[in-house]
């Protein structure tokens, strides 16, 4: 059937789509962590200016769903696919502001050097392997892993209590800082939110799978 | 600080308040038709094999499947207009409220004032507007002018289209467009005032306007009547049953309520048809 490998053809393109905007989207997070850590001002204005991209690629998604729905009626798997992919596109262009936001930190801080401890990068790297895995999910449409994101974001959720509660303590010996740390706090927010994000993505690859709707962020 | 809360969310399905009113809609709604174990043949080529299917009562079924996979031949067992058809032979029960139809006792005379039929071409006498809705009362008996006149605008009005015939009832019905003399047809069904109505692809000749016209009216028409639609057109069937059945080979793949059939249907083959990978 031609017109059936078409739409195939088409819904596979979608996907892609999401997959590349994911890929993005990761990077985005690389790079606005790094230029907070190198107190890298261009590099964070790059971020920023990146991520007017990633919103186009976003919308791109939509379209071509909008498109899909309206010109082939697709119904159970085949719709369930293009739903999914309207609303991961979402969570993704949401987790691409957050590292808008984080290079914005970086531009606010503006280029003074400071030392950042560790724990930030520690976040950032598990943000990074949930989006690995959120990304095999989807592609592979693998339950397990989409479960496994739920626990990797409790460790994020962790993790951040921990840095808020190191940088309060900073705030009292360290009363000048206050700005800066701040910003640092904030930055730390913004990783915590790729995780709830991301834990969004793996509900939305069960319901793909299952047809049944979950809450992982219960 | 690694909780468990979301390791105990992992389970935590949301029941939506759409899945809620399916499980309790297949619990309450009464059955018209009850089929059971229904086969088919013509000379040998067995036609339905073990159907087993409900009907429920003012709710619209809808029947799908690929050409040839019986769906019209058990909607006109329905009413037993199979039987016209030479060398055919049945086995098994199908019981109108109750009764198997399938019985030799059964009269079919009874069967046919409490099951009307409208096909996929409309097929108007060649009378006159208002002699095709009399025509069943009076073959019924009725004689009375005013009864008369009162049935075919009840018919007309119930079939939503009165108002564009009642000027013109005199004239001859062939002069409708197809999609008025589609929703004629309905309205001569309605006459008799049956129980259910069978339809057999009626909206196939039509065009987009007067296919939702029909849509609209079965969506009326099942507050008072138990509807039977086979349909091609699977967006039709999403669009306007409660219940759908797939029919594959002569054999009943799926029945479920609708939104379960074209959201998240049990059967790989159910799937494959309605997301048009064959069929």
């Amino acid at each position: 059937m031609v017109v059936r490998g078409q739409f195939e053809l088409e819904l596979n393109g979608v996907k892609k789509q999401v997959v590349e905007l994911a890929g993005r989207a990761k990077q985005q997070l690389v790079d606005s962590v790094q230029s907070l850590y190198d107190a890298d001002v261009e590099m964070a204005a790059r971020v920023i200016e990146t991520d007017k991209k990633l919103d186009e690629m976003d919308l791109s998604i939509n379209e071509s769903a909008i498109l899909l729905i309206a010109r082939q009626q697709p119904v159970a798997s085949d719709l369930r696919k293009l739903i999914v992919a309207i609303r991961i596109s979402t969570d993704l262009e949401r987790m691409a502001d957050n590292a808008k936001n984080i290079a914005r930190s970086a531009i606010h801080i503006g280029g003074k050097q400071f030392g950042i401890d560790q724990s930030l990068a520690d976040m950032c790297d598990v943000a990074l392997r949930m989006i690995d895995l959120a990304i095999e999910a989807y592609e592979k449409e693998d339950i397990k892993s989409a479960k496994k994101l739920a626990e990797l974001d409790d460790i994020i959720d962790g993790m951040y209590a921990n840095v808020l509660q190191g940088l309060l303590e900073e705030t009292a010996t360290n009363a000048e800082s206050i700005q800066l740390i701040m910003q640092i706090a904030f930055s730390a927010r913004y990783i915590e939110r790729f995780g709830d994000h991301l834990t969004n993505i793996a509900e939305n690859v069960m319901y793909l799978v299952k047809g049944e709707t979950f809450d992982l962020n219960g | 600080m690694h909780s468990v809360i979301s390791v105990k969310a992992l389970n935590k399905k949301i029941v939506t308040s759409s899945e809620k009113s399916q499980q309790e809609s297949l619990i309450e709604n009464p059955i018209v038709f009850e089929t059971d174990d229904l086969n088919l043949w013509y000379s040998d080529t067995q036609a339905l094999k073990n159907i087993q299917l409900p009907i429920y009562e003012k709710n619209v079924t809808a029947i799908i499947g690929p050409s040839g996979c019986g769906k019209s031949t058990y909607l006109k067992t329905l009413n037993r207009m199979v039987e016209l058809v030479p060398g055919v032979q049945t086995s098994g029960t199908i019981k109108y409220r109750g009764k198997n139809i399938l019985d030799k006792s059964f009269k079919v005379e009874e069967l046919r004032t409490q099951v009307g039929m409208v096909f996929q071409k409309p097929n108007p006498f060649p009378k006159s507007i208002y002699d095709n809705i009399a025509y069943g009362p009076k073959i019924h008996g009725i004689r009375n002018k005013k009864i008369l006149d009162e049935i075919v605008e009840q018919s007309l009005r119930g079939a939503y289209i009165w108002d564009e015939v009642k000027d013109r009832l005199k004239q001859n019905a062939y002069g409708l467009s197809g999609g008025q003399q589609q929703r004629l047809c309905i309205a001569r069904c309605l006459a008799i005032e049956p129980d259910v109505i069978l339809m057999d692809e009626p909206t196939s000749a039509l065009d987009p306007k007067s296919t939702l016209k029909v849509e609209e009216l079965i969506q009326e028409l099942k507050k008072e009547y138990s509807i039977v639609i086979v349909t091609h057109n699977m967006q039709q069937a999403a669009r306007i049953s409660d219940y759908t059945a797939f029919m594959l080979n002569g054999e009943l793949v799926e029945f479920t309520d609708t939104n379960t059939l074209f959201s998240m249907p049990k059967d790989k083959r159910t799937e494959d048809y309605i997301t048009g990978r064959f069929g």
